[in-house]
Order: structure tokens, then sequence, then C-alpha cells
């Protein structure tokens, strides 16, 4: 059984309460179609548990398939060191048909955020490294795709249907 | 599942084409670590596959000095079209005439099926395999395993070096 081998630190993107009991971290792709699908279901999870859940989100792109993946992985990191994460990573996800750098600018400006800051950004790769950290801690923790779900720390191997979500962190929760 | 060859076992070489006019033979790579992956088909339909994710790794691979090599039944056409389009940086080899043949070799083959399991071997510079893993022929088995194989290669590589 897999394990999170890079603990969730403050450094992390956390939603909900930092001190739940439960925790359910993804590492996700934006490009990534299942991701997409993934997205609602996590919010639906989040409003199942309520304040006893928080949630984790670390990039994961798989860059030679999914050409848009960085750029945005890197936006929405743009958008977090704004301190306007979530909104970016809500926005992205739901308009992913149509993801590039088009969109990208213009999710940056509805943030009341600076497209040309975030040219920069991209350009000079100033989240690079963050991105490539998350997915390497990734790598160590043995993701294999996206999106790959730990439920505190152990690896969620199998469907991830709201229903599958739920038991899991529900079998987690008993053990607490 | 297969009973594949085990750590400490010296790695059977073999040749095969690694396009549709080269050849690659194991016995080329010696001096260092090689990772071989085993898988059932090119084409997977899982987003993210086994071969794309260990695309997005090969940078860690090579801090290790390490070469990997994709190895499956496909035909080298078939591997040549499968990554242009996935843009693999790593070479695919055929294992396809006589068919799994290096599969069966490495107790990899699924006789069932007509396609090698997913097999990793890690092997030494010495051409000595020193960690293999076969996973649930379902189940991408991630690169964390590979990753701590080469590490444990590591500090050899520098004393040899010496």
């Amino acid at each position: 059984m897999a394990t999170l081998k890079v603990p969730v630190t403050p450094e992390d993107h956390i939603q909900g309460d930092p001190n739940a009991q439960l925790t359910l971290l993804e590492y996700g792709d934006y490009e990534c179609p299942h991701c997409g699908r993934a997205h609602p279901i996590v919010k639906r999870v989040q409003k199942h548990f309520g304040r006893r859940l928080r949630f984790v989100f670390r990039n994961f792109p798989l860059t030679q398939i999914h050409p848009h993946a960085q750029t945005a992985a890197e936006t929405a990191e743009f958008a977090g060191a704004n301190g306007r994460f979530w909104e970016m990573h809500d926005l992205i996800f739901e308009n992913q048909d149509r993801l590039g750098l088009p969109l990208l600018l213009a999710l940056t400006e509805e943030l009341g955020l600076d497209p040309q800051a975030l040219r920069e950004a991209l350009t000079t790769g100033e989240f690079e490294p963050r991105v490539r950290r998350d997915f390497l801690s990734g790598v160590r923790s043995g993701v294999n795709g996206t999106p790959t779900f730990f439920v505190n720390e152990r690896r969620h191997d199998g469907p991830w249907e709201f229903e599958d979500l739920v038991m899991a962190l529900e079998a987690r929760r008993a053990l607490v | 599942m297969a009973n594949i060859l085990e750590r400490g076992t010296t790695a059977p070489d073999f040749t095969l084409p690694v396009t549709p006019d080269q050849k690659l033979s194991l016995s080329e790579l010696k001096g260092q670590p090689v990772i071989l992956a085993f898988y059932p088909a090119d084409w997977s339909p899982v987003c993210g596959d086994q071969m794309s994710l260990y695309n997005e790794v090969l940078q860690e691979f090579q801090k290790y000095g390490a070469r990997l090599l994709g190895i499956s039944v496909d035909g080298p056409w078939c591997h040549a079209a499968f990554a242009k389009d996935r843009h693999l940086h790593f070479p695919l080899l055929a294992d396809f005439h006589p068919k799994g043949q290096v599969a069966q070799r490495y107790g990899a083959y699924r006789e069932g099926e007509g396609v090698s399991d997913r097999a990793l071997f890690v092997i030494d510079g010495k051409g000595v395999i020193s960690w293999s893993y076969c996973s649930p022929i379902g189940v991408n088995p991630g690169a964390d395993g590979i990753l701590e194989a080469l590490e444990e290669l590591a500090p050899q590589k520098e004393t040899s070096h010496r």
C-alpha cells in the first residue's frame, strides 16, 4: 500500500480547517479529463464532511501528453502567490474545455490579477520549481496517473466516485 | 502472475529492434544502470499511462545515469507511432519476432494473452538484476520503486568510478 512520502505542510494548498481530522489529498493535472470529472465530486465530498475534512491539491502535470497542463499549473501557483489559488483552481477546471493561454490570461483578469505579471512569471518559469516539486513528491509516493487521491496519507486505489471517497474517508475516521 | 527473474540474477542479454531499421543490445549499455520496463501493449487507454509517466520522470532516472527501455510485443512501426503520439523520449523495444521471446527469458510473458506482464527490472552496471517487480496487469506500478532501486545502486556506482 503506497503512502504519502512528503507530508502536508503549510506550504501546501489546503482548503478547509488545517487541523481537520481527515485529509483528502489529490495529485491532479488541469488538462486531464478525469481530473475535470473529479472536480465536482471532490466538492461534494467536502460539503459532506464539512469542517471535519481538509482538502489538499498538488500538481501532477503530464506535460508531454497535455500541452497546457504545465502552464495551467503555473497559473494556479501564480494566483496562489497572490492569495487566489482556489478561485483559479476552480475556474480552470470549470473551463477545462477551453484550456490555453488566452483562457488563463482572461481568468487572471477576471480575478483582478495582472495578466502581464502572469506572462512574465510564465516566461521566467517562476513557479516551475514549485510545480516540479509537487510532481516529484507524487512520483515518490507512488502516484501512477491522475487523479490520484490520498486519504490521510494512504493512497486510495480503485474508483473515486462520491460514494467511494466518502466510504474511504469514513473508514479512516473510524480509526482516528 | 508470472515468476519473474529476481535480484542477483544476471540479466539475460538480448538484441531487439529499437526502430524499424536499428537494433539495440542490452550488453551495449554495460557500465550504467538500465531500467527495463515490460508492459502489455502500446496505446493503453489509461490517461497518464505507465510510459507517459516514465517519460515525465526521465530526468530523475538520468540523474542516476540510468537508461530506460520500454519493451512490449508490439512491432517497431507500432512503437514508432505510439512514441510519436505520446512524445516519448526513450526507446521502445519490439519483442515482436519471435514473439515475446525476451519477456519469456525474464519470466514476464503471459502465455494466455500473448503479451508481457507489467514487470520492472533495474539492472546494475555489471549486468546483474538489482531489483525486480511485477505489478498486477491492470495496475500501473508507478516510478517510486524504480527510483528507490536506483538510489540503492548510486553509492556503489560512485565508488566504482574512483
